[in-house]
């Protein structure tokens, strides 16, 4: 168990790299050069000699390789370089912006496993039952309906007409309800349909028959046993998911007018603020292989089947 | 085999059906600049928030553009360019895929690696990644979507080159003396299509979400360009007077992403295809 832990941490060493590699080869392959960004966004009249000078503070003027080293040794220590707009530290301003993200990227998925994990496992085990056809056309329609527009419906109908939720910004739990809705259906849809396919493969399986025929009481053999082993997909999709919650926020944050981080990395496509760009890719990278590791480690608790194949499932 | 044959038949009617959707749609497109009733980018301010009239048939914008022209011209980017997406990253998945199945060995390493890399991270991110370094713009968005969407046929066409090697029935087809184009059209094309035509549809209706989202959020089409995605954008500002100005490109995309989505089920249902 310790071994796996072990092997599945290192495999994590050279996928960042990676990830390093290549946002450092997407800056330096883009036509523009970050001390003439730098110049233009903070409105300095570009010379030679600035443009120079500006090129050995940024370490420009040192060999691919040496910049390569010197940008991992910083992405180590938190120093994401300054933002050309502000003039401030990217950490600083990321570190500023973060809890709003977060906290509607949390609304939503406990959202998403409030509704999926009820609706998917009654699908699942009530099929071609009422909430069967509802859960169905729900994960059809929630991975179709583009989540900006999803976001200005709910806006219209209760916001505008029914004046039940205020239309955007931040504050209190009302503010939070609408682009909790928002970024959650899509997950709902994913989750409830795995959840449901996995509980409709598990029913097939001799342990539900043997357990019935020991006596066991239905009860008990779906809530004790098929759940248990049918949520494990899920658990996986909602790893996986993380990145894409990430990118779901920038869009919902720019409905909703929400103050957080993915609004301004938008801004800063914008304003071609390189660092923040570079900041945003890599954190959302990491966040994406941190989670993948911790949703393996937690499926190893709750089955400790994967542990002992050394990390081979299936 | 009774349930099996009436999924099949089920499949089918959703094929015919979705078929005939997409195909409308295809010649609305084509037939734009003909069947709109005005000139989707001549503002008229005298004009502005008309409801629907016999001239405007679904009323005017803010700057009293006629919005039946503007969604119908908004069809020609959203399917016009998904089309263009589809076909060149279809053909880059083509020439990868059968370079790493031909080569084998180092190559294929390398590029089935790179290909679980892109295929590790978000679509979405990947977009937004490439068009924050490439700078916003309809043009760097398609590129994005390129250069992340061919690993998927890249993969298939690899399965097919391998097969084309190694697999048994392959050689089989060879001893007994059939033709390389036989082999081709006879075995290796009926194998690949139903997964192409599988991934096909459902990456259609991706692209066409993803070059939306991104023309919401001001990374894609441009002002005064016709988009679902930037018409929303711009009717969002008149959600309390005229709501329909966000509502209909956003159920023009849902309807054209529903379809795709249908469609690409039901193929995969009727051919027995895995979806990832």
């Amino acid at each position: 168990m310790g071994t796996y832990i072990l092997k599945r941490i290192m495999a994590i060493i050279p996928i960042f790299l990676l990830a390093t590699l290549l946002t450092f080869g997407m800056i330096h392959l883009s036509p523009v050069d970050p001390a003439e960004a730098y110049l233009s966004a903070a409105h300095i009249q570009s010379t030679d000699e600035i443009l120079a000078q500006k090129r050995h503070e940024f370490g420009l003027d040192q060999p691919l390789h040496v910049q390569y080293v010197n940008s991992i040794i910083k992405i180590c220590q938190f120093d994401f370089g300054i933002s050309y707009l502000s003039n401030k530290p990217v950490w600083e301003e990321v570190t500023y912006r973060m809890p709003a993200t977060i906290q509607l990227a949390l609304g939503s998925i406990i959202l998403a496993i409030l509704v999926s994990v009820p609706l998917g496992f009654l699908a699942g085990i009530k099929k071609n039952s009422v909430i069967d056809h509802f859960s169905r056309l729900l994960s059809f329609f929630g991975a179709s309906i583009p989540s900006f527009w999803l976001g200005y419906l709910l806006i219209f109908f209760f916001s505008v007409k029914l004046d039940l939720f205020p239309v955007e910004g931040i504050g209190t739990w009302q503010h939070l309800v609408l682009p909790s809705v928002t970024l959650a259906l899509p997950l709902i849809a994913l989750y409830t349909r795995l959840l449901r396919a996995s509980v409709l493969e598990n029913l097939q399986e001799p342990y539900v028959l043997f357990a019935r025929t020991r006596g066991i009481h239905e009860k008990v053999i779906m809530g004790k046993h098929v759940l248990r082993i049918a949520i494990s997909p899920m658990i996986t999709g909602l790893g996986m998911n993380l990145g894409k919650l990430l990118t779901g926020t920038i869009i919902v944050e720019a409905v909703f007018s929400w103050p957080g981080f993915g609004r301004y990395f938008i801004e800063a496509i914008f304003n071609r603020d390189v660092p923040v760009i570079q900041c945003y890719v890599l954190l959302a990278a990491g966040l994406f292989i941190f989670s993948n590791l911790i949703v393996d480690l937690i499926q190893m608790c709750i089955d400790p089947r994967i542990s002992r194949k050394g990390g081979q499932r299936q | 085999m009774i349930t099996s044959l009436r999924i099949m038949m089920r499949s089918q009617k959703v094929i015919v059906l979705c078929s005939i959707i997409l195909s409308f749609l295809f010649i609305i497109t084509i037939l734009a600049p003909w069947i709109a009733p005005n000139d989707p980018i001549a503002v008229n301010l005298a004009n502005k928030l008309q409801p629907s009239s016999f001239e405007y048939p679904l009323g005017t914008d803010h700057l009293g553009r006629c919005t039946l022209s503007r969604i119908l011209y908004g069809a020609r980017i959203s399917l016009g360019f998904a089309t263009l997406i589809f076909i060149s990253s279809l053909g880059i998945g083509l020439i990868i895929g059968t370079i790493a199945g031909y080569k084998g060995g180092w190559v294929d390493q390398v590029l089935m690696r790179l290909c679980d890399g892109v295929m590790a991270f978000p679509n979405l991110l990947l977009i937004l990644g490439l068009v924050g370094i490439l700078g916003p713009g309809l043009k760097q968005v398609i590129i994005a979507l390129m250069l992340v969407q061919w690993v998927y046929y890249a993969r298939i066409f690899r399965g097919m080159v391998l097969s084309l090697k190694e697999q048994n029935y392959i050689a089989a087809a060879k001893i007994s003396g059939s033709s390389q184009w036989k082999i081709i059209k006879k075995h290796i094309v009926p194998n690949v299509l139903p997964p192409l035509a599988v991934m096909g549809t459902l990456e259609m209706g991706w692209a066409i979400m993803d070059i939306s989202a991104m023309s919401f959020l001001g990374l894609g089409v441009q002002p005064p360009t016709p988009e679902w995605g930037a018409m929303i954008h711009e009717g969002k500002t008149y959600i309390r007077t005229n709501p329909e100005l966000m509502l209909y490109p956003g159920l023009m995309i849902m309807l054209v992403v529903v379809t795709f989505n249908l469609l690409g089920e039901a193929l995969s249902e009727r051919f027995g295809v895995k979806r990832r």
